[in-house]
């Protein structure tokens, strides 16, 4: 008798163990981004997703022997999308916040660029604090650091601010003329301002702003709260691509300057 | 144990006056209701009280938005109601540009999803800012409010000048014949006799218009304007708390109820004189 | 002329052109609004049953439906099913099982659920509306004939019904056509978010947006076609009774 208790024991320990072990391996992971964030992401013209954070993501998918699987998200819902289990990671150039903290954990940084404004090359401003661009119109990507910067600091010293689904619609509308300004990661503009035509418009104004409260501390990778060993793994794996030069080849693909 | 045959047996037996009444007055209380949203902050009191911070920082937002969507809504309405009676009378010419030209606005507006008519009309004016900058019209079409203000008042003429035909049409003949008889010029005629015939017939299609146009009024948010639902995006955005959206439900039910309640006591106001007595 | 070759020359199909992205967004237009339609039907009819037959409960609950989903913006109950709706399933999956294998809620199953139900909010006016064109004299002739309510149903008021519903549910379909749209702001790659994405690299938004309306107006068009063909169908047995 004592024996089938024993085994019933047994077999329910086994059961009930054997699934969270099961869940722990991380042979194929998730990863969602934007893919409207050049030239961090973005979906070239044959629709794959192309950019730094694409290829920083699979230089640790690499390392820690996983399969990537990519997809792309709306900024907007890229948060509740990771919480809904869509997928495992997000690597969009998401900024380590207090309040995303809240919400999801995340890895240590992968880089760390400052905001800066752009506007106007003719008719444009040159001081960028909320006393100055007072009555003047200021766009941002919406659910951004960037976006609740000039929410909580500029709104009410009498800014206008605009919120786009992208960033590219923000561009789009300095370069028309709606907007006297846009706030935004400085690589990002960098791109859009240096590169192709669309940019020539316009150009950049005032200092880097890294503010720690609303910028936080770099990029980093995101993932569900309960996936702490998620999280370990990319972290072990970011160490080594950094350590054996991975990270700098990447770097220098895309940048010819280091933004770690 | 026997059932009626209809188990939804008309109320209005229970006494026209004193069933009016309560509708009217259900009516008034909703619209003070609204109004008292936009105009005051009494559900930020009941939130503090609840303990909701989320709700007491972003329902002024609401409100602010709430305030948007009406401004939007009336004056498109209104707009578009002053641009739909040239429509609908175009659409009476049997042949000829002015009919075509009609015909083809209304199959335009009324055939392409609002959504797309408005990225036309706001990314359209973006990409030709330098020529309308020039014409002296940029001022205009810089903001998003005045384009999406364009974008509804446009759409919205489409549907009412097809509402407004349908009613001139249901006009019967024998009022043209008799107002002729009189020696009442057509003109005259159209409106003195017609038009505010159409305009009783037309009364409920035009509620259900407006109702469509709160709910339309929405994809404003899509082009950078804070109305209710831009409000509502950027609060779930921030807090990433679905619930928001669950308060924006219950402001836009209260809303499409009101107007439902007081067009049908501007309707049973107008069309006094054609209800008969018992 | 250069300039309308240029604009002609981003709609070739391949890598350079956006012609087929674009064609791509229009079959996922219509495969949403396809696959919209019976679920939304189905749901409707059921409401409509429970308007219009149902008990002091279920009248309550369809006429509560009705409200709510004619009421509320096409656009918010797109969002609240995206949002909402995955993380409801999740408490529930939650509560059922241990560990749940995650079901996604995909922006294509989202806007066939949100769509579906606003349409269903209101074909099942339309439905009541048709179920008032069967007399009472068939019904109490069919019972008279000794047929079961569901034999009835089936034989009876069915096949009237859809001819009566199909004018209102026409309507509703171009309706439905339009409101596809709003997927686009779910991330759907649909023929108005396609066409977005062509601006986004082009930087031609009156063009695209232009096509995009233009697509539109030809889905409503061949539609039209298509519903005057399946009402010269439905209607053929009347037409023999009349001549």
């Amino acid at each position: 008798m004592r024996f089938v208790i024993g085994l019933a024991a047994a077999a329910v320990a086994l059961a009930t163990a054997a699934m969270p072990v099961a869940a722990k391996e991380w042979k194929t992971i998730r990863i969602g981004t934007e893919g409207a964030y050049p030239p961090f992401n973005f979906q070239d013209s044959n629709k794959e997703l192309q950019g730094f954070d694409i290829d920083i993501a699979k230089a640790l998918c690499d390392k820690m022997k996983a399969k990537c699987e990519f997809m792309a998200q709306d900024w907007d819902g890229i948060i509740p999308a990771l919480k809904a289990k869509k997928y495992d990671a997000i690597v969009a150039s998401m900024s380590i916040t207090e309040e995303r903290k809240k919400q999801v954990d995340f890895t240590d940084k992968y880089y760390q660029t400052p905001a800066r404004f752009a506007t106007k090359k003719v008719g444009g401003f040159t001081a960028v604090t909320p006393e100055a661009l007072k009555g003047k119109t200021v766009g941002a990507q919406s659910s951004t650091i960037h976006a609740n910067y000039l929410e909580d600091l500029y709104k009410s010293k009498g800014v206008t601010v605009k919120l786009y689904g992208t960033q590219d619609e923000a561009n789009a509308d300095l370069a028309a003329g709606r907007l006297d300004g846009v706030l935004a990661d400085s690589v990002v503009l960098y791109e859009w301002l240096e590169k192709g035509d669309a940019g020539k418009c316009c150009q950049f104004v005032g200092p880097d702003i890294k503010d720690v409260k609303y910028f936080g501390e770099g990029a980093g990778i995101a993932v569900r709260k309960e996936d702490k060993d998620l999280k370990q793994q990319f972290n072990k794996a970011l160490a080594e691509i950094i350590k054996d030069g991975t990270y700098e080849k990447l770097n220098k693909k895309y940048f010819p300057f280091s933004i770690y | 144990m026997t059932t009626t045959p209809h188990p939804e047996a008309p109320p209005t037996a229970s006494g026209f006056f004193g069933e009016a009444r309560t509708g009217d007055l259900v009516a008034l209380a909703l619209a003070a209701v609204i109004a008292s949203l936009v105009l005051s902050d009494w559900p930020v009191a009941i939130g503090t009280w609840l303990g909701n911070d989320i709700f007491v920082r972003y329902w002024p937002r609401l409100a602010e938005g709430l305030g948007v969507t009406l401004q939007l809504v009336a004056i498109s309405i209104v707009l578009g109601g002053l641009l739909s009676l040239p429509l609908a009378l175009a659409r009476f010419r049997n042949r000829g540009f002015a009919s075509t030209l009609a015909y083809g606005y209304v199959y335009f507006f009324r055939g392409t999803p609002l959504l797309a008519q408005t990225f036309l009309v706001y990314y359209g004016a973006g990409e030709f800012s330098d020529t309308l900058r020039g014409i002296g019209l940029w001022g205009f079409f810089k903001e998003a409010y005045w384009c999406v203000l364009l974008t509804f008042s446009l759409n919205t003429a489409a549907y009412q000048a097809e509402i407004l035909a349908g009613a001139i049409r249901a006009v019967p003949r024998g009022q043209w014949e008799a107002a002729h008889a009189l020696g009442l010029s057509k003109p005259v005629a159209f409106v003195k006799i017609i038009l505010p015939q159409a305009f009783v017939t037309a009364l409920r299609p035009y509620g259900n218009e407006v109702i469509l146009m709160i709910k339309g009024s929405a994809v404003a948010s899509v082009v950078t304007v804070f109305d209710l639902m831009g409000a509502t995006r950027l609060a779930a955005n921030r807090t990433f708390d679905e619930q928001v959206y669950l308060w924006a439900a219950v402001v836009y039910l209260l809303l499409v109820e009101t107007i439902r309640r007081v067009w049908d006591l501007i309707e049973r106001g107008l069309t006094r004189h054609l209800r008969r007595r018992a | 002329m250069d300039r309308i070759e240029s604009l002609i020359q981003l709609l070739a199909w391949g890598p350079n052109g956006w012609g087929d992205e674009i064609a791509a967004g229009t079959a996922i237009t219509v495969a949403l609004g396809i696959a919209t339609l019976p679920f939304g039907l189905l749901l409707g009819f059921l409401i409509a049953l429970a308007k219009h037959s149902g008990g002091r409960t279920a009248r309550m609950f369809g006429n509560l439906y009705t409200t709510v989903f004619r009421g509320l913006p096409e656009l918010l109950t797109l969002l609240i099913i995206y949002y909402g709706g995955q993380r409801l399933i999740q408490e529930v999956q939650a509560l059922l099982v241990e560990d749940p294998e995650p079901i996604e809620v995909n922006a294509f199953v989202a806007g066939m659920v949100a769509l579906g139900m606003v349409f269903s909010a209101y074909s099942s006016e339309v439905f009541l509306g048709a179920f008032k064109g069967i007399t009472i004299g068939q019904i109490e002739a069919s019972r008279a004939l000794g047929l079961s309510r569901l034999l009835t149903l089936r034989l009876v008021v069915l096949p009237q019904l859809w001819r009566f519903a199909l004018p209102g549910i026409a309507n509703l379909w171009l309706i439905l056509l339009k409101e596809t749209s709003l997927v686009s702001v779910i991330a759907l790659p649909d023929l108005l978010r396609s066409t977005f994405i062509a601006v986004g690299v082009t930087k031609e938004p009156f063009f695209f947006f232009l096509v995009a309306c233009l697509i539109y107006l030809v889905l409503a068009m061949i539609s039209s076609i298509g519903i005057g063909w399946i009402e010269r169908w439905a209607n053929r047995g009347e037409r023999r009774a009349g001549a």
